[in-house]
């Protein structure tokens, strides 16, 4: 009987220690792991870089969970558009003033001739100054954005800087229906006149005239001019149709596309900034005469004749046909 | 100090909605606006995942480092908040931003964006804590109570875990340990370049 005792008690010991055993195991081997077919965020991101799914709350646009995109977007918009506008903008300064320096103003070469001649009328000037106004508040209330943080905001500290950001960026918003309307006008009104020709080869090969004495013959407007004709037109369509989408969010697209929108935007701006200080430049202390066409709307003959030469030749002979001499030209004193 | 973080944990979230309601009376956050939201992955498929979603309060936060007027700011506690009154709504935040946190109430003509609000970990604003001002820019401050935010606090399955980040990773860490599975902390290696090991 002892014996007998003695096996029951060696298989109980047995027993509990073989539930001791298996109650330590773990039990993960037997158990159905949910996460093996499960989502997985590393594998979404890496399919699509963006994760989106479905939400309940009205806001459909939420649905999209994660989007590390704006990461290389914040890299564009710190450094690389940082970079590039200043070496734009800059550029194109120190490059005038150089030019300014060596060359000087170019001068009418033989002098006034007291005759001027009607260069734009007054629509032409108008839509050119409505837009030339509204692009200057836009430049610098753009500019603002991408340099105010370093360079303003230390001088004139957070709350002098906020409450003009606030302003600048009205300003942005609102003015930038003038502008459009501005471009969209001067693309039409101007087309005629723009059309890439035959003289603008030999203008381009002889440089413009814009060293040395030369003056190579050009139609109403010249090469350079058209090329700013075309910054105008294609830059100024690209701003407003981008700058749209950035006012107006998810009308156009979705975040991805406001990054891309943010980005030719703020491109374009500042080399169309740099272009127009070129502009700027030109129409005025850069060439003696270029600014009255744009202010009193004539220019004097002497200055057509040596800049615009194909096109007095065109204005005389309409005049000429009309049956008068120069009903155009007149006295300037 | 605590850093502090929000993890969700994808197995346990089952939808409810519960955070974002809570988080929208707790706020009174205005209509249209979620500081929170739940998104589901996969919904109906075999493997799908639901997970609560607001503004992590990112390490080298992508918002406040394209902040034109660099109104963003980040507690001791690493807690990322901006101020309502240096904002000036230009959306920017929102472009950089990998969760949709920032979001813009419509003001004026053609919905023009109003100043930026987000999920500010029941922390309130640089207004003086609990103050009416600071109430009515930002919401409920929590965090200056001692409690944390609501959204977790009232999660029915504890889903959400808000907190400082060593500690709730630990919690994490332990469940995983003990179901024998985890899909991982979403939007943790976005957020704070980093995951948790499981």
């Amino acid at each position: 009987m002892a014996s007998l005792a003695k096996y029951v008690r060696l298989a109980l010991g047995a027993w509990t220690l073989l539930l001791f055993v298996s109650a330590a195991m773990p039990t993960a081997a037997q158990q159905v792991n949910p996460t093996a077919s499960s989502v997985k965020e590393q594998q979404l991101l890496q399919e699509l870089n963006r994760i989106q799914g479905r939400v309940s709350i009205p806001d459909q646009r939420s649905g999209v969970l994660e989007q590390p995109a704006g990461r290389e977007w914040r890299e564009f918009r710190n450094v690389t558009l940082r970079w590039v506008g200043g070496i734009a903008i800059l550029g194109m300064l120190i490059a005038l003033v150089a030019f300014y320096l060596i060359h000087g103003m170019v001068r009418i070469q033989s002098g006034r001739s007291g005759r001027t001649i009607v260069r734009f009328s007054a629509f032409e000037r108008f839509v050119h100054w409505m837009t030339a106004t509204c692009f200057i508040v836009l430049a610098i209330s753009g500019l603002n954005i991408t340099f105010g943080r370093p360079l303003l905001l230390p001088l004139i500290g957070h709350e002098a800087f906020s409450e003009w950001s606030q302003w600048a960026k009205y300003a942005h918003n609102y003015l930038s229906f003038p502008f459009t309307i501005g471009v969209v006008l001067i693309s039409l009104m101007w087309l005629r006149g723009n059309i890439p020709n035959r003289a603008d080869v030999e203008w381009i090969k002889r440089g413009g005239g814009i060293v040395g004495h030369d003056h190579p013959p050009a139609s109403r407007f010249n090469a350079g001019q058209k090329a700013i004709y075309w910054i105008v037109v294609i830059g100024g369509a690209a701003v407003a149709i981008t700058g749209y989408a950035l006012m107006f969010p998810f009308y156009l697209s979705g975040i991805e596309g406001m990054q891309i929108a943010q980005i030719v935007h703020s491109i374009v701006a500042v080399l169309f900034v740099a272009v127009m200080l070129a502009h700027i430049y030109i129409g005025t202390i850069g060439m003696q005469g270029a600014f009255e066409a744009m202010g009193s709307g004539t220019v004097d003959v002497n200055w057509a004749k040596e800049h615009h030469s194909l096109w007095l030749a065109e204005e005389e002979a309409r005049a000429a046909n009309a049956g008068r001499s120069n009903p155009t030209a007149t006295a300037a004193e | 100090m605590a850093r502090m973080k929000f993890l969700c944990d994808a197995d346990r979230c089952i939808e409810c909605n519960a955070c974002v309601t809570a988080c929208k009376n707790e706020h009174e956050v205005p209509w249209g606006i979620n500081r929170r939201r739940v998104v589901t992955i996969n919904d109906g498929k075999p493997g799908e995942r639901s997970i609560s979603m607001a503004c992590m309060h990112c390490t080298d936060a992508p918002c406040a480092a394209v902040c034109p007027v660099n109104c963003f700011y980040t507690t001791l506690d690493g807690v990322v908040l901006h101020s309502k009154d240096l904002c000036i709504g230009c959306g920017y935040c929102f472009y950089a931003c990998p969760f949709g946190a920032p979001q813009y109430p419509k003001v004026g003509n053609f919905g023009s964006r109003g100043k930026m609000d987000k999920c500010t970990f029941c922390a309130g604003g640089p207004e003086a804590d609990g103050s009416k001002e600071e109430y009515e820019k930002y919401g409920a401050n929590r965090l200056a109570e001692g409690k944390l935010p609501l959204c977790a606090e009232m999660c029915s399955t504890k889903s959400l875990l808000a907190g400082d980040g060593e500690i709730i990773a630990q919690i994490y860490r332990e469940r995983v340990m003990k179901r024998g599975y985890g899909s991982g902390a979403w939007g943790w290696k976005t957020a704070y370049r980093e995951t948790i090991e499981s």
